[in-house]
């Protein structure tokens, strides 16, 4: 007689499965994001040496909504072997379904000083389109966030998996599927904006948008979500599901043989990834204050693989650690040599590909192991980690 | 609550007969690997079939297992599972196992997390969210473990065994699945003497409670391993019967030696 | 060669004048004198139909303002001298009393208009076509025969349509049913778009009162779109076989790189680009050392993009390709960072605007196959480069030792190297070819299209769609691919728009590779799983 394994089982595994330091991390992170910044940022004056400027935090939040993508993307591309070159697209989706709400709460502040959004005036609309309908309620935007992302992505997702089509072909035809929304959604027909997207944003949830209180808050909100992804990720990939994952990721076929059904682990693994992209881009948007079509650029999407490459593929918080460090690179290059970042971003998709396939934190951890090894009466370095079972 | 095996595609072998192939064609852009196949399993029997390269061994595995669907003819797993129709992994689910020429783990996973993976009775995606490995699966592994003598090896990852112990965690993969059909391509290519003699025990001894049809080049072992043998020859079968007689019959010889 | 000799005949029969006399009657060019515009303009319509060189030159000088008059007898100011118009007599001294004959604009207009009618018999050819266009249109009722006399003796046929349109619109304007009876069935041979517009007016119960005119205005005009459509679907499918050239070229190269080492490359367009800016510096050069021969760099630019691009693809392949053989996505993710850095080397060479790249004169202009069909030159020639490049690289691979080297290495690589073939060289040879072959399609775009930095970026995945719908290293699949692809999304383009027939065109290509993964002409027999 089998007895249902207890609730606490659910925990256990991702406890026992993450080491101290990961943990203690996490925590000083989230430390440093809901405690030191907004006291660096709020508290201390601006002529200060400590002081966290505005654009700090706006950078900083960028940042950590890029993260979360990374490591959105590194669940399913590092676990489950789907590259994804399109998920900029809901990283995109999500920021216009929640820009759709910043652009009802500008209110009659306008240029034009009207109801309607100013780039709908222009275009000498009367009305709102029925999909902007119930927009200014924050709630079912924040719904459209999760459900319009979710949709397309599990759409696309039942139809790209049932086919026969794998490995590149559908990298390639998830960066079509991006390039195709993007000529869409520059057409000012589509009733997005057109190439100008949405901008201009004055308020989000009463609160001024640039307001420093209000920046604190979506940069810690950034740095919740990024946190959660990675422990959701985490416990996802040391269930068994995520077992069933990595099955998949190195011998789909073989696992096929033995009767699993690969169709819903990689469509749930797809849509989950795609959702948490979807949050990040809705919290990104009201800290760059735009968004338009150019998000949805094949260019961008395939960046998203270079952080995840060069982070550590398969690692989660490599990919993390990838997003901060190309994007912190990248604003350093675009502020002292602005020519030099394409050549510098180039020549690492070309290095990391050839010489640190593992990326950073792969790297740490094959080093690491090798030492492991080399000590004698050491734990064997190719044990895995036991689970622990109910 | 007991743990229901996710298998409601169950075999029917009121008949006896636990694998049907009949007139089955495949051609590829008009070369036919198989031509008017028909052969017919029982239940528990122990089946070798042999044939030269080319002749169609590998494509008829593909045909039972529902990686390739045939041209014409049918397939039938019982009385009333219908194998050009059900999707591959419904053909596992239902109880047909097979093994590789190459051996096929997951060289990432653990031999544990390789029997778990073969052996777990519920294969839906939301289960494995929840759930562990259940008691029953363990013990189910743990036997497994005994059988293929990979105890100790437990929790090393499958890519780092040597060949031949690659070879035992698939039987193993094999036994955890506990199949009702098992198809076996070249079980002990690679294998040493001693290695093949195991395997030829262990076969035998799953025989009769299951049925298994061995694809062999090896005719020692073949012999070895008694049963029935089928020969097959550019897509259909050219002779069938224990081994001395088949090896007698001037067919076969001018199939294997030509004219 | 006909026309000068009847023109002296013409002129003769035309005139109604006393044997022998070579002059044109004094009562005819009294009328110009007159006061009256109404007078000046019968004066001036006589004159014409009268005919000949001197009421050209009598028209000519009245438009110029040269006309004078004296005392009844009209003068031609010469600069230099006056002449008699009757007579033609220069004067030998200038009479007291000579005044100039001065015209409004409307009579200025008559008198141009005119004088294009008499210019209708120049024998210049190039003369007589500048004089149709100068009609404008119509002429007045009262000039139709001689109108028609010109119509009669025209050969050439460009010449012949406009006449015939102007002559139809002056006839529509008659008041005689008949009449625009007779232009409305005659009109129903035409093919363009104003022919169109002319019997659309006609077929119009708002502006003909005739049923019956207007009945056999309708069934002119199904005639004339039936024409139209034809001449809107060679349009199109020129404009679909001239991209899908440009796509061949583009595909070409990926095919073989793509088949031979199973590399996905995505500076591929930027092999393009290259061969693009390669044209863009023959033609500097050109224009900076030998002005004159500004017409044949194209020629001279076609080795020198063949071989740039072949250079940096032997470049990369050797640097980095090479290393990412079998691993398609790592070799996506590496030539992607190559394709940021072609990019960016592009926008600091040259800066990030497009630059200006000129057809030479021979391949400006178009070949008139129907009157609304008119094939550019420009595009004419790239697909004829376009198959001349294709034979070349299938004699290359299949006469060649070389090619042969390639296909064998492509089929199976271990064999290959087994039997000898030197895998590693003919890699790099193969990849440089498929290179220098997109350095020529650069070549070829910059002639119809913008060079710049991005350029590549457009076509990438299009040649991707092409190899993949193709058959990876078929030719004759990616052949028919590219044309097919070019022809479709023209077609689509006209009814949904570029947008549109794009993502429709994207979306066709990922469901065939559904149903028939291995592409239109998959390699025969039993393929080895890679």
């Amino acid at each position: 007689m089998e007895v249902r394994p207890p609730r606490r089982s659910l925990l256990r595994p991702v406890l026992a499965a993450t080491p101290r330091a990961g943990w203690w991390g996490l925590a000083s992170a989230a430390a440093i994001a809901f405690l030191v910044v907004p006291a660096l940022h709020l508290l201390v004056p601006p002529s200060s040496p400590l002081h966290v400027s505005d654009y700090a935090v706006a950078v900083a939040g960028k940042i950590a909504c890029y993260a979360t993508v990374a490591v959105a993307l590194d669940l399913i591309w590092g676990y489950a072997g789907i590259l994804s070159l399109g998920h900029g697209l809901f990283f995109a989706l999500g920021g216009y379904a929640f820009g759709m709400y910043l652009m009802r709460a500008i209110g009659h502040d306008g240029v034009y000083q009207s109801d309607l959004p100013d780039f709908m005036v222009f275009l000498d609309w009367k009305a709102y389109p029925w999909y902007w309908r119930g927009t200014e309620h924050p709630g079912w935007a924040l719904a459209l966030v999760v459900l319009v992302p979710g949709i397309v992505a599990f759409v696309f997702g039942w139809f790209a998996f049932r086919s026969r089509v794998r490995g590149v072909y559908f990298s390639i035809i998830t960066q079509a599927l991006t390039y195709a929304a993007m000529l869409l959604f520059f057409r000012n027909d589509t009733g997005f904006g057109g190439n100008n997207g949405f901008t201009d944003f004055k308020r989000i949830f009463g609160f001024p948008v640039a307001a420093p209180g209000t920046r604190v808050a979506l940069f810690a909100a950034s740095v919740l979500v990024l946190l959660v992804t990675l422990v959701v990720c985490r416990w996802l990939v040391v269930s068994r599901f995520g077992r069933v994952l990595r099955a998949i990721r190195d011998g789909e076929s073989r696992l096929v043989c033995l009767g699993y059904d690969t169709l819903w682990y990689k469509l749930l693994v797809w849509t989950l990834s795609a959702v948490l992209c979807a949050i990040a881009g809705a919290l990104y948007v009201p800290q760059v204050g735009i968004i338009n079509p150019s998000e949805m650029s094949p260019a961008n999407s395939i960046e998203i693989a270079i952080w995840v490459a060069v982070g550590g593929r398969g690692t989660l918080v490599g990919a993390a650690l990838g997003a901060v460090l190309v994007n912190l690179a990248k604003s350093w290059f675009t502020q002292a040599m602005p020519e030099l970042w394409l050549f510098f971003l180039g020549f690492l998709f070309v290095a990391v590909t050839l010489f640190v396939p593992d990326g950073v934190v792969g790297l740490v951890r094959k080093v690491r192991r090798r030492r492991r090894a080399q000590v004698p009466g050491a734990a064997d370095p190719d044990r895995a980690v036991e689970e622990v079972v109910a | 609550m007991s743990a229901t095996p996710v298998a409601p595609l169950e075999v029917d072998t009121s008949h006896g007969v636990v694998l049907y192939l009949e007139d089955v064609t495949v051609s590829f852009d008009g070369f036919k690997a198989l031509d008017r196949l028909t052969l017919y399993v029982d239940v528990g029997e122990l089946r070798c079939v042999i044939g030269p390269n080319g002749a169609g061994k590998t494509t008829m595995m593909d045909v039972i297992t529902g990686r390739t669907r045939p041209n014409s003819g049918r397939a039938f797993f019982g009385q009333t599972l219908d194998l050009t129709r059900l999707s591959e992994a419904e053909i596992a689910r239902a109880g047909i196992g097979r093994k590789f020429q190459k051996p096929a783990v997951f060289p990432e996973h653990t031999v544990r997390e390789n029997l778990e993976l073969a052996g777990v009775r519920d294969r839906r995606a939301r289960r494995s969210l929840l759930g562990e490995v259940t008691a029953e699966d363990r013990r189910r592994i743990d036997e497994a473990l005994e059988q293929i003598r990979l105890t100790d090896e437990a929790h090393r990852l499958a890519g780092l065994l040597s060949h031949g112990q690659k070879q035992w965690l698939e039987i193993g993969m094999l036994l955890v699945q506990d199949p009702m059909l098992l198809l076996l391509d070249e079980p002990v290519a690679g294998l040493t003497d001693e290695e093949t003699e195991r395997s030829a025990e262990l076969i035998r001894s799953l025989a009769g409670k299951r049925s298994i049809v061995v694809v062999e080049h090896d005719m020692s072992f073949v012999e070895t391993l008694g049963g029935t043998v089928t020969v097959l020859d550019e897509g259909s079968v050219v002779a069938e019967g224990p081994l001395s007689k088949v090896q007698a019959d001037p067919k076969v010889i001018e199939v294997y030696l030509g004219r | 060669m006909l026309l000068p000799r009847l023109l002296p005949l013409l002129a003769l029969a035309l005139a109604a004048r006393p044997a022998g006399a070579a002059s044109l009657d004094p009562a005819l060019l009294k009328g110009l004198a007159a006061e009256d515009s109404g007078d000046k303009i019968a004066a001036i319509r006589a004159l014409t139909l009268a005919g000949g060189p001197e009421a050209a030159t009598v028209l000519q000088a009245l438009a110029d303002d040269r006309l004078q008059v004296s005392r009844e007898r009209i003068l031609i100011d010469e600069g230099d001298r006056l002449r008699d118009a009757a007579t033609g007599e220069p004067l030998a001294r200038a009479p007291g009393d000579v005044e100039a004959i001065t015209i409004n604009n409307r009579v200025r207009r008559v008198a141009e208009g005119s004088l294009a009618l008499l210019r209708l018999f120049d024998a210049s050819r190039s003369v007589r076509a500048q004089a149709a266009e100068a009609l404008g249109g119509t002429v007045t009722p009262e000039l139709l025969p001689l109108l028609e006399r010109a119509l009669a003796e025209e050969k050439v046929r460009a010449i012949r349509e406009t006449l015939e349109i102007v002559r139809a619109r002056t006839q529509l304007g008659s008041s005689e049913p008949a009449l625009r009876l007779a232009a409305v069935k005659a009109l129903g041979a035409g093919g363009t778009l104003a022919v169109r517009s002319l019997l659309a007016g006609a077929a119009d119960p708002a502006g003909e009162p005739d049923a019956a005119v207007r009945k056999a205005a309708a069934a002119s005009l199904a005639a004339v779109d039936r024409r139209l459509l034809l001449a809107d679907a060679v349009n199109r499918t020129f404009s679909g076989l001239s991209l899908g050239s440009i796509l061949l070229l583009a595909a070409l190269g990926l095919a073989i790189t793509y088949g031979i080492m199973g590399v996905i490359n995505m500076a591929h367009g930027e092999l393009l680009m290259i061969g693009a800016y390669a044209g863009y510096a023959v033609q500097s050069l050109f224009r900076a050392r030998f002005p004159g021969g500004h017409d044949w760099y194209v020629v001279a630019a076609i080795p020198v993009a063949f071989g740039a691009a072949f250079v940096v693809g032997v470049a990369m392949e050797r640097a980095v390709i090479r290393h990412l053989y079998r691993r398609p996505l790592e070799s996506l993710l590496a030539t992607w960072g190559l394709s940021l850095v072609l990019i960016q080397a592009a926008r600091v060479s040259f800066g990030a605007q497009n630059v200006q790249v000129a057809n030479p004169s021979w391949m400006s202009g178009g070949v008139t196959l129907l009157p609304s069909a008119v094939l550019p030159w420009n595009r004419l020639v790239i697909v004829g480069f376009s198959l001349a490049v294709l034979a070349a690289t299938w004699l290359l691979l299949t006469r060649t030792r070389l090619g042969m080297f390639v296909r064998a290495v492509t089929q199976n690589r271990a064999m290959a190297g087994c039997v000898g073939v030197p895998t590693s060289r003919v890699d790099t040879l193969a990849f440089g070819l498929g290179a220098g072959i997109a350095g020529l399609g650069g070549l070829a775009l910059s002639q119809i299209s913008n060079v710049g930095p991005e350029m590549g970026q457009l076509y990438i995945v299009d040649s991707f769609m092409v190899v993949v719908l193709g058959g990876v290293g078929q030719l004759a699949g990616a052949v028919l691919a590219a044309l097919g692809l070019g022809v479709a999304s023209k077609f689509l383009e006209g009814v949904t728009g570029a947008v549109v027939a794009k993502i429709a065109v994207l979306a066709f290509v990922v469901v065939f590779i559904q149903r028939r993964p291995q592409g239109l002409f998959a390699p025969k027999g039993r393929a080895v799983e890679s």
